[in-house]
């Protein structure tokens, strides 16, 4: 404990941290333009973007090359598994925000405007009968169509599930020290989890046809049909785009059995994108 | 290598000019920068509350229009929030946990980095939007639909500058928990560790579990107004009511954080000048973690009169007051620490002092708030503004500045002026009470909060509250010119500063090195 404490990697300083700051702020006013409707806005929106991917690209070069130079000690290590953990877990709490809200639409807002509390449902919606899914007692964006669970979501299950098992297959490999192997196992996982963005591009487009009509404006139902969907294949996204990250340091020959943190934080965040997944296709879909 | 490198990291000090600020990793540096913004904020928020208690000093419309008016309650809150008390608590956390704790440096520096440096962006944000098409935010910190959804162009960039200050307070928070779980020198167990580290690690964890929940509430506000979504619009089948607990579920938790690292500050300082140890350490620490776990499960008390079930109503009335008893094992701790002390009265111990005696007072006026039948005459009135600001002000800030009195001459190595230091206590004491004091009264006759006019009645109250708020605001000027002047000079600080001081940080020389604890300290 003590040798590893006067080891403990402090670095001098950063630059990537302003440069992060600068581009986030630009990103952020970029889409606040935008939004207000100005032309400068989704200019300016690709700027701050660049300037993120600038710094992404740099803040964790440099932690790459730190990593592989051997200067994180095992207690380093263990700062990160913590970091990663905690991190995930407000993750769970930003999307525990999506789904309080669909159960609370489902358990308290519609079954209250559909006759569960009679003065709001004579004098203000009268007429409206609670029900789920629903757009709401206006209607709203029109009639709509449901998507079928046992479709392509079910099939979408089935390729989450089985990266699950791709990359714990990777992990062993790496730990046995299988490079090949664990090259593999990965791209399996990239494969699946680019498969899975695919069928949910398909699936968007399906429902924003004239044929189902279902999107974002469909009241409540599409709210949290989309916003719960939508974050969670940004978040496969992201999870894809690590995944290939890793994937490519693998065919480096980073890592190795005893020293793969990078490895397992993208193991640990796409096991939670899969998790959240089949929160998603419980109580979105199915129910 | 990897010893090599730690080496060579330890060797230096702090770069020169401007870049040792922007790129520093050193906790310290960061801390320093924390506190300094915050202190920044403190007077923009309180500049803020200057015109809001010149518009209330007569009925009728004098100095800003209602809408203005409105713009400034919002600001203020979210200033003082987000921009005063919780950069401050995290600049204490980053000046101290790590001397505290005998660990080199916060545990992921260059994140700790980050967290600072995006609050000057998400601030400026903030603050520019007073410039905008159709003003500021107006519809108060709370951000309720379907009212803040009239915000002009301000109205995304407040969503985002929300989005921004969430994502610095979840990397210092994750920083936090890291650097206390995983850097503590041998022997510094858990309970062990100085209260204030344990008030943190609690704050931390409420920090995780409760930003990213505003994040999420904040952009349902924005899809709402932007993307055609329905959460909080009861033609699609949303509830605007809906807004309001989700909010809240963050909402609650959020004023713990502004408190429980105030009672951290107060648990340090009272054992010093008391010179006996902390009555009940270990009842501390578990009073502060019921008092986290119960800030989970009270939310709607916020929202009592807007329709809830009356299970509902009773379940949030018994939840809150159960929130009494460990808050009162704290107050009943600190009152013991100090029976039959040795007992002196510098300004650490003055404010820490004031803290205990008003923020009991503001904890009194929240039981009184979370009765539901009694909250139907109260919700909404100045009553509710006394009591968030005995909680807050006397609370909090109080704490804070009783934490700046403290560790000032470790920082600086350099001694306060002990005579202006009283006189800052006792003219910010009386001051504060003329402020607030009245605002009960004028709460319980009914005056409402968050307008610009009244009846005439409220008249006279309302003159000596806000003249108690000029007062109160120059006295913050001395307080201002305190810590500028230590910064410069002074007379020279000991190592332990106060005779009864106890911990690793006065074991440092004052100030301490620019790298404190690269080898570990042993803890017997």
């Amino acid at each position: 404990m003590s040798e590893a404490h006067g080891g403990y990697y402090v670095p001098h300083g950063s630059h990537w941290p302003i440069v992060g700051s600068i581009g986030l702020s630009i990103l952020l006013a970029g889409a606040a333009l935008f939004l207000n409707g100005s032309g400068t806005g989704s200019m300016m929106m690709l700027a701050g973007l660049a300037v993120l991917v600038f710094m992404m690209f740099g803040w964790f070069g440099t932690v790459i090359r730190e990593s592989e130079a051997h200067m994180y000690n095992s207690q380093v290590d263990k700062s990160f598994r913590w970091g990663m953990s905690w991190f995930i877990f407000s993750e769970v709490m930003f999307f525990a925000a999506f789904f309080g809200a669909l159960f609370y639409a489902r358990i308290y807002s519609v079954p209250w405007i559909g006759g569960g509390d009679p003065g709001t449902n004579e004098l203000l919606w009268k007429g409206f009968e609670s029900a789920w899914p629903t757009n709401g007692p206006a209607n709203l964006g029109g009639d709509y169509k449901l998507l079928d669970p046992w479709h392509i979501p079910a099939l979408n299950t089935l390729l989450l599930l089985t990266s699950g098992v791709t990359i714990t297959f990777a992990h062993w490999a790496l730990k046995k020290g299988n490079r090949s192997a664990l090259v593999l196992w990965m791209w399996a996982t990239v494969i699946l989890g680019a498969t899975f963005l695919g069928f949910q591009i398909y699936e968007y487009g399906e429902a924003y046809s004239e044929h189902y009509n279902l999107t974002l404006e469909s009241g409540i139902y599409g709210s949290t049909f989309f916003m719960l969907t939508g974050f969670h294949g940004f978040h496969v996204t992201v999870g894809t785009i690590m995944l290939i990250v890793i994937s490519l340091r693998c065919m480096k020959g980073h890592f190795d059995a005893h020293h793969h943190f990078g490895f397992e934080g993208v193991a640990w965040y796409w096991h939670f994108v899969d998790v959240v997944w089949l929160g998603l296709f419980i109580f979105v879909y199915l129910l | 290598m990897s010893t090599a490198a730690a080496h060579d990291a330890h060797d230096h000090g702090p770069a020169s000019g401007l870049s040792r600020w922007i790129f520093t990793t050193n906790h310290k540096d960061i801390g320093t920068l924390y506190l300094l913004f915050s202190l920044l904020m403190f007077f923009v928020g309180g500049a803020m509350a200057m015109v809001i208690r010149a518009e209330l000093f007569q009925p009728g419309l004098q100095f800003v229009n209602p809408m203005f008016f409105n713009t400034m309650t919002t600001m203020h809150a979210l200033i003082m929030i987000f921009g005063a008390v919780m950069p401050a608590f995290v600049g204490l956390a980053n000046w101290l946990i790590p001397i505290m704790l005998g660990a080199p440096d916060m545990a992921l520096p260059r994140m700790n980095n980050w967290s600072f440096w995006i609050l000057p962006f998400a601030f400026t944000m903030l603050l520019s939007t007073l410039f905008m098409d159709g003003g500021g935010p107006a519809g108060g910190w709370t951000l309720y639909p379907p009212l803040v959804l009239q915000t002009g162009d301000a109205f995304p960039f407040v969503i985002f500058s929300i989005h921004m200050m969430g994502l610095s307070s979840i990397m210092g928070a994750i920083n936090v928990v890291v650097t206390i779980l995983n850097m503590r020198a041998p022997g510094m167990t858990l309970m062990k560790m100085p209260l204030f580290v344990w008030t943190w690690l609690i704050t931390a964890y409420l920090l995780i579990a409760v930003m990213p929940v505003l994040a999420g509430a904040v952009t349902m506000l924005l899809t709402d107004k932007f993307f055609g979504t329905s959460f909080f619009s009861a033609a699609g089948g949303g509830d605007p009511v809906m807004f309001q607990h989700i909010f809240w579920f963050f909402g609650h938790p959020e004023v713990y954080i502004l408190i429980l690292p105030a009672f951290g500050i107060v648990s340090q300082i009272i054992p010093t000048f008391a010179r006996k140890p902390l009555f009940g350490y270990s009842s501390m620490v578990y009073a502060t973690a019921s008092i986290a776990f119960l800030s989970f499960l009270v939310w709607a008390h916020h929202m009592f009169t807007v329709g809830m079930p009356l299970a509902g109503e009773l379940f949030f009335m018994y939840a809150t007051m159960l929130i009494a008893v460990p808050t009162g094992v704290k107050v009943f701790n600190w009152v013991s620490t100090m029976w039959k002390g040795s007992m002196t009265f510098e300004t650490p111990m003055l404010f820490a002092l004031g803290f205990v005696f008003m923020f009991t007072i503001g904890g009194f006026s929240g039981l009184m708030l979370a009765i539901a039948p009694v909250d139907f005459q109260y919700h909404d009135t100045y009553f509710v503004v006394a009591h968030f600001h005995y909680v807050l002000v006397t609370g909090a800030i109080y704490a804070i500045m009783a934490g700046a009195y403290y560790w000032l001459p470790k920082w600086t190595g350099n001694m306060y002026n002990e005579t202006l230091g009283k006189w800052h206590f006792w003219l910010s004491t009386i001051f504060v009470n003329v402020l607030f004091f009245p605002q009960h009264f004028l709460g319980l006759a009914g005056m409402p909060r968050r307008i610009p006019d009244y009846s005439i009645q409220f008249t006279e109250f309302n003159v000596i509250s806000s003249l108690g708020g000029f007062a109160f605001g120059l006295t913050q000027l001395l307080f201002a010119y305190i810590v500028i002047s230590t910064i410069r000079g002074g007379k020279k600080a000991t190592d332990q500063v106060w005779e009864g001081a106890e911990g690793l940080e006065w074991t440092l020389p004052s100030p301490p090195p620019y790298h404190s604890f690269t080898t570990a300290p042993v803890i017997k």
